[in-house]
């Protein structure tokens, strides 16, 4: 009987016995991105292991490396929150100069990447550094309770986002990091979800295979701040991709205009062009996303929220160049 | 044969940092030492350096850099000065946390606001807390020994923590004077490799660094810096004695000038010494009885030597360009602290002055004299006291 192969290695780099919260969506991005990473190590250096990780303050960081133990099968370096990308420079520096066959990962949340640690990220993109940068967007500080960031979506509710009488939670659009990060025209960027794992290690690899540097920014379930169920991570996350909440792309070799679509699913119609998409009709109204978390519950009673939030998701996507059907619910 | 080369303290520290031979330079530009990163670019982009050069969006990410690639087990160098190192701040806790022996080099030059590019001590002083070595060079010759100095005692295993070498701004960065530029190979014996011994990153020997520290652990990282500054006396001293043993230069943690049978002992760090000595033989010449000391070592503060220092003179008058407020200056404080339970002690007075690069004239030193002056009479002085300043512009 044939033996099918697993769809990535079975290696571990993060190990059981973090201190995540149950049903943690970043936990699992992380623990499925350093095995494609080393999937690729081991076809490119003949070593699987042959990577370094340098990691932002975070959610994350904390619960993978309390003193004295550590979750971290990989060498991993913590420094602080807002200079992953520049610890990582110094690393790949260093390892040049060593000899050193292998790639730097660099991993930081929304806060250490989208707001604190933008420049050390823009300067380590633009400097062309070999490392690939994982930006685990879990949209809030998490690790400090559940503050807005500038990666939380609009009409989120956040500790210091608070709906209220003059206020519908968060008042500010997403900010697009990867579209920032393409603005570097470096050699990869993609977004990718752990509602998708296939799509997200597949991307995980080509970042890895890429030399010089690449972006990856992967939206994974928070059920703490987002006040969803333990177990539903998942379908959360897929859910955010077949409503159109969250865009799956890639960007490659620094051609901002040929930014590639990855087919949305859930009965969402693609419309290609030039073997590009060009259109998606939405089948499920970003409604079906909204309702599972608690952190969306307040804008069930302002519609009007529910459709900014509608009009916005819109205007993203045209900036990828995709034209959106939105479906409001029973439509 | 060494070569005796005419060059300003930047170049000086350039030159020490390429016969240190460190692995990784992350620099970003600040004046006054913006030369020394360019002079290293140099060295690099002509091969006599066999370094990479990480050039950085900003002195955070200088240090940060410095500290990836010191975790990762290379020897590792930069430079800065003034807001670029108060910029560093928070990294330069954790370098020294980390026991990361990177050094930096420091164009000594005040903090904003005002903006000023000039000379004082304020931007290493208020590093004082960190963990940090720190180094205080008279003039170029010792900008250069020093960061060899820095570099052999931040990587000895009993201390291994990261050190700066301060050198005045503009005094010293920009002035050109003769420098003994030592033999390569007498460096390379004299530094050696730099092996790593806890800190790589190594695939094949996968160690986490950088964890959090609960209550339980944080308390013994701290005092794991405490005494590895204690431990770092010692070895500074016997640092001193090989680097005089191969290149024929003395330095020590506090160096005396004419302190033989002196009333009044001035101290002082950096260049302003250069002066102090002119000063004290002017005084000699008058039939004074003063001395002259100067602190080459700030951290780890040399307690002993400052004990034996005050049993010499009846008054020490400290001479400080750095303020610490509602102390005085930063040297007073350390001062107080090592005399504090001597059963005889020499009075303290302490004089701000030269901030801001404010030049720090003999009429200056003669305004301080006199204050010092009183104090050995008996008569009551002021503990804290500014010098040269404008009272007419205030």
């Amino acid at each position: 009987m044939a033996v099918r192969k697993p769809p990535v290695t079975t290696r571990e780099y993060w190990a059981p016995g973090h201190a995540a919260c149950a049903g943690c969506g970043c936990a699992t991005a992380l623990r499925l991105a350093t095995k494609a990473f080393s999937e690729v190590m081991e076809e490119k250096y003949g070593d699987p292991d042959a990577f370094a990780i340098a990691h932002a303050t975070g959610c994350m960081e904390v619960v993978s490396a309390v003193f004295p133990y550590t979750a971290w099968k990989a060498p991993w370096i913590h420094v602080a929150f807002e200079n992953a990308a520049a610890v990582a420079s110094g690393i790949e520096a260093a390892w040049k100069k060593l000899g050193k066959k292998g790639k730097i990962l660099a991993i930081g949340g929304d806060g250490g990447t989208a707001d604190i640690g933008m420049q050390a990220l823009s300067g380590m993109l633009e400097r062309w550094h070999n490392v690939v940068y994982l930006m685990y967007d879990n949209e809030a500080y998490m690790n400090t309770g559940i503050q807005r960031s500038s990666s939380t979506p609009y009409g989120a509710w956040t500790t210091t986002s608070p709906p209220g009488k003059y206020s519908i939670g968060e008042d500010k659009p997403k900010k697009w990091v990867a579209l920032i990060a393409a603005a570097h025209q470096i050699p990869y960027v993609a977004t990718a979800s752990i509602g998708n794992p296939f799509d997200f290690i597949r991307k995980m690899k080509k970042a890895a295979k890429v030399d010089g540097p690449a972006f990856v920014q992967v939206q994974c379930t928070c059920p703490t701040g987002w006040k969803s169920p333990l177990e539903k991570g998942v379908e959360i996350a897929r859910l955010a991709i077949e409503t159109g909440v969250w865009p799956l792309f890639e960007i490659e070799n620094g051609d901002i205009w040929n930014i590639k679509i990855q087919a949305p699913g859930g009965g969402a119609k693609v419309k290609r062009k030039d073997g590009r998409v060009v259109a998606i009709e939405f089948k499920k109204p970003i409604e079906e996303y909204l309702k599972l978390q608690g952190r969306f519950k307040h804008l069930f009673k302002q519609p009007e929220a529910i459709d900014q939030l509608r009009e916005q998701i819109k205007t993203m996507w045209k900036a990828l160049g995709v034209e959106v059907t939105l479906p409001k619910p029973g439509e | 044969m060494p070569i005796k080369k005419v060059m300003k303290a930047n170049e000086a520290a350039a030159w020490a940092a390429k016969l240190a031979k460190p692995k990784v330079i992350a620099a970003f530009p600040i004046t006054p030492s913006t030369l020394v990163p360019e002079k290293i670019s140099e060295f690099v982009a002509n091969g006599e350096l066999d370094a990479e050069f990480v050039k950085v969006e900003s002195e955070h990410s200088a240090i940060s850099a410095c500290v990836g690639a010191s975790a990762a087990g290379v020897r590792t160098f930069t430079a800065t000065a003034s807001q670029g190192l108060a910029l560093m701040h928070e990294i330069l806790f954790i370098a020294a946390g980390m026991r990361l022996p990177i050094v930096i080099a420091i164009g000594n030059r005040a903090l904003s606001a005002p903006i000023n590019i000039w000379n004082d001590w304020q931007d290493t002083i208020s590093e004082r807390d960190t963990g940090w070595l720190q180094f205080y060079a008279e003039n170029n010759q010792e900008a250069l020994d020093l960061i060899l100095i820095a570099f052999k005692v931040a990587e000895d295993e009993r201390v291994l923590l990261p050190a700066m070498v301060g050198f005045d701004a503009f005094i010293l960065t920009h002035t050109v004077e003769p420098v003994e530029i030592p033999d390569q190979e007498l460096v390379d014996e004299f530094l050696g490799e730099y092996v790593p011994k806890h800190a790589y990153l190594d695939p094949a020997k996968p160690i986490t660094q950088g964890a959090l520290g609960f209550p339980a652990h944080y308390m013994e990282a701290r005092y794991g810096v405490w005494e590895a500054n204690e431990a770092a006396k010692k070895v500074i001293d016997e640092a001193f004695a090989e680097f005089e043993k191969r290149f024929g230069r003395k330095y020590q943690k506090i160096e005396e000038y004419r302190t033989e049978d002196a009333d009044i002992i001035f101290v002082t760090m950096g260049s302003l010494a250069g002066t102090l000595k002119e000063y004290v033989d002017h005084l000699r010449e008058k039939g004074l009885k003063v001395g002259a000391a100067k602190i080459t070592v700030y951290r780890p503060f040399p307690v002993e030597e400052v004990r034996e220092l005050a049993k010499k003179a009846k008054v020490l008058a400290l001479l400080e360009k750095n303020v610490t407020f509602s102390v005085g200056g930063a040297l007073f404080q350390d001062f107080s602290r090592a005399l504090i339970n001597e059963s005889e002690k020499p009075k303290i007075v302490d004089f701000i002055l030269g901030l801001g690069g404010r030049d720090v004239t003999f009429k200056d030193l003669d305004e301080a004299l006199a204050i010092a002056q009183k104090a050995l009479n008996g008569e009551k002085v002021e503990e804290v006291n500014w010098i040269g300043l404008r009272k007419e512009i205030l």
